[in-house]
């Protein structure tokens, strides 16, 4: 296709400029409870206008609401993370801790967080008035620990043998061949986990606050659905977006760096 | 006595064997040269004298001590330098001189790295990445990461063949060079007759696999130094390489056949560190020959 000046801004405007027509035409024709998008803007500008203002629990700045959010999300993912890479290295190195795992491993995969936050919250019940919050952590660290245990075990297996031949010759004890050999070859694979865990943290943290109703962006969102106030709905909507969108490129960012090394 | 010693060694994959019979002995502070065809098992005979793979029968002795595994007192400079990426030349060094020499103190370990930066003449690109540097480059950090574990044999295996002829022939010179300096007992591997007969003491020629041997080995009486333009008249080399290339083409005449299948070389080509990695763990594109699906070879008497 031919390229024009500018067209990395008015190509993307452009689709935007048509799904804003679709929600216009779709909020006067059949979905008349969906506010148009001129509405939305109007009713979530004192939102996004004063990010930082807090004039109750449950009715903050956007910024504030997804500084919370972040806060949470740091901690579970730094647990999947803590958690996931030695058990991605042992799924690599050892062929007989695979078979004992693998098969667990795969059945678990797959459940939703939905399934996983009763749980915790049971886990952690004497914990008293922090539950909620140690079982959002362990619901969001069992979820997206999983691409950092599969890439990271991919990684691992991949390495060359040459960089292993090296490291017998040379004689490195454990401990080197792990640091300088293991994993400075498995770096990008275990970015790539990173990256994909860290989409997955900020997916469960949503579907999580709304369990638990906390002040974040995810339990704004549930707050507002109670309250009919739908337009708050479609701001949420396109903020977990946009936030996504952020993290998911500082971390490509990040992972890049290592793509060569 | 015999320095190195191997006994009827065999080995195979599985299949047929690559290598059978061997019978090499190699004296302290000798040059031997292994000369031998693409293919033939000559990367696989050095990983058994390395201790990197385990021979099927026969035995290998160091020293008259069994090998049974890879040690510092072997010093191997592999076909496709297997520097670590993502180590600088210096830090590759270290790696191996940290590992051999554990009680130094850091001074003497750094003193003792950058004397073999020196003695390859890589002082400049010190604190390079291997990605930055040239393929001859590349080998000269191999040469030098062996030769710092201050190893009793040095085991080189066709370290200058995927070099052009001009960075060769310097290289060529540089290993003479440093053999005459440190006096280790080298076995190199090459595909070169030439190249063997101007470095080393002694040439023994692989036959053509499967199922490789050593062949009778001819011994080179060309005083040191040696020069490389003047060799080139001299009647003694002539003769030497006419009854070496003989030996090996007779050897394959033996075999006539033409082969289609996956021919496994895994250290044909050094790894191309220039390109990407991708991230999903499958390479769109293969990065050493040894990754191609297939390849077709005709053998020809
Ligand atoms: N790990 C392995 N598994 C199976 N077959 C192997 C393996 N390593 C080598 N071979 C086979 O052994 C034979 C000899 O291989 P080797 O790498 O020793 O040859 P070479 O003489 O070093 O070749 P080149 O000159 O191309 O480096 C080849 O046919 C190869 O397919
Ligand atoms: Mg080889």
């Amino acid at each position: 296709m031919k390229t024009f000046k500018l067209d990395w801004i008015i190509l993307p405007l452009l689709g935007m400029l048509a799904v804003l027509g679709l929600w216009e035409i779709s909020s006067l024709t059949w979905a008349k409870d969906l506010p148009t998008p001129a509405k939305t803007w109007e009713v979530s500008r004192p939102y996004l206008a004063e990010p930082f203002a807090k004039r109750g629990e449950m009715d903050q700045g956007i910024l504030r609401f997804i500084w919370y959010s972040l806060i949470l999300v740091a901690k579970g993912y730094t647990l999947a993370l803590i958690i996931g890479t030695p058990i991605g290295f042992m799924l690599g190195l050892s062929p007989t801790f695979t078979k004992i795992f693998d098969p667990i491993i795969q059945v678990l995969r797959p459940v939703s967080p939905l399934a996983w936050f009763p749980l915790g919250l049971m886990l952690f019940l004497s914990a008293g008035r922090n539950a909620s919050e140690l079982g959002a952590l362990f619901t969001i660290a069992v979820c997206s620990m999983w691409p950092t245990v599969l890439n990271t075990a991919v990684g691992v297996r991949a390495i060359p043998q040459d960089y292993l031949n090296v490291a017998k010759v040379l004689k490195l004890s454990r401990t080197k061949t792990l640091f300088k050999v293991l994993i400075p070859a498995t770096l990008p694979y275990m970015f790539t986990g990173f990256r994909l865990s860290l989409g997955i943290a900020w997916l469960v943290i949503v579907a999580v606050e709304m369990l638990i109703g906390r002040p974040g962006i995810g339990g704004f969102l549930w707050q507002e659905y109670n309250s009919a106030i739908y337009e708050h709905i479609i701001l949420c909507i396109i903020t977990i977006g946009v936030v996504g969108f952020i993290l998911d490129r500082l971390m490509s960012l990040v992972e890049k760096r290592f793509k060569t090394a | 006595m015999a320095f190195l010693e191997l006994n009827n060694v065999s080995k195979h994959f599985g299949g047929a064997p690559v290598l059978k019979d061997i019978n090499l002995s190699v004296a302290r502070g000798e040059f031997v040269a292994i000369v031998g065809f693409s293919g033939a098992g000559k990367t696989t005979l050095i990983s058994l004298i390395a201790g990197l793979l385990k021979p099927a029968a026969g035995t290998l002795k160091l020293n008259d001590l069994e090998i049974t595994g890879p040690g510092p007192d072997r010093g191997i400079v592999f076909q496709n330098y297997s520097l670590l990426p993502w180590l600088s030349v210096f830090e590759n060094i270290l790696l191996a001189v940290e590992s051999v020499n554990p009680n130094w103190s850091a001074e003497k370990r750094k003193d003792h790295v950058e004397k073999h930066i020196a003695m390859v003449n890589l002082t400049p690109a010190r604190d390079k990445k291997p990605g930055e540097l040239s393929g001859g480059m590349r080998q000269r950090v191999s040469v030098a990461r062996a030769l710092a574990m201050d190893p009793q044999i040095l085991l080189l295996d066709e370290p200058l063949s995927a070099l052009d002829a001009l960075t060769r022939a310097t290289l060529q010179d540089e290993i003479s060079r440093i053999r005459a300096e440190t006096n280790k007992t080298v076995v190199l591997i090459t595909n070169d007759p030439d190249e063997g007969i101007y470095l080393a003491d002694r040439i023994i020629p692989l036959t053509a696999g499967p199922g490789a041997t050593l062949g009778p080995s001819f011994t080179v009486e060309i005083p040191r130094p040696r020069d490389r333009k003047s060799i080139n008249h001299d009647p003694h080399f002539k003769q030497l390489r006419r009854e070496i290339v003989e030996f090996m083409l007779n050897s394959k005449t033996e075999r006539h056949t033409a082969i289609t299948k996956k021919l496994v070389l895994p250290d044909i080509e050094p790894e191309d560190l220039n390109l990407p990695r991708t991230m999903t763990g499958w390479r769109k594109t293969p990065i050493r020959k040894g990754e191609l699906k297939e390849e077709a070879v005709e053998v020809k008497p």
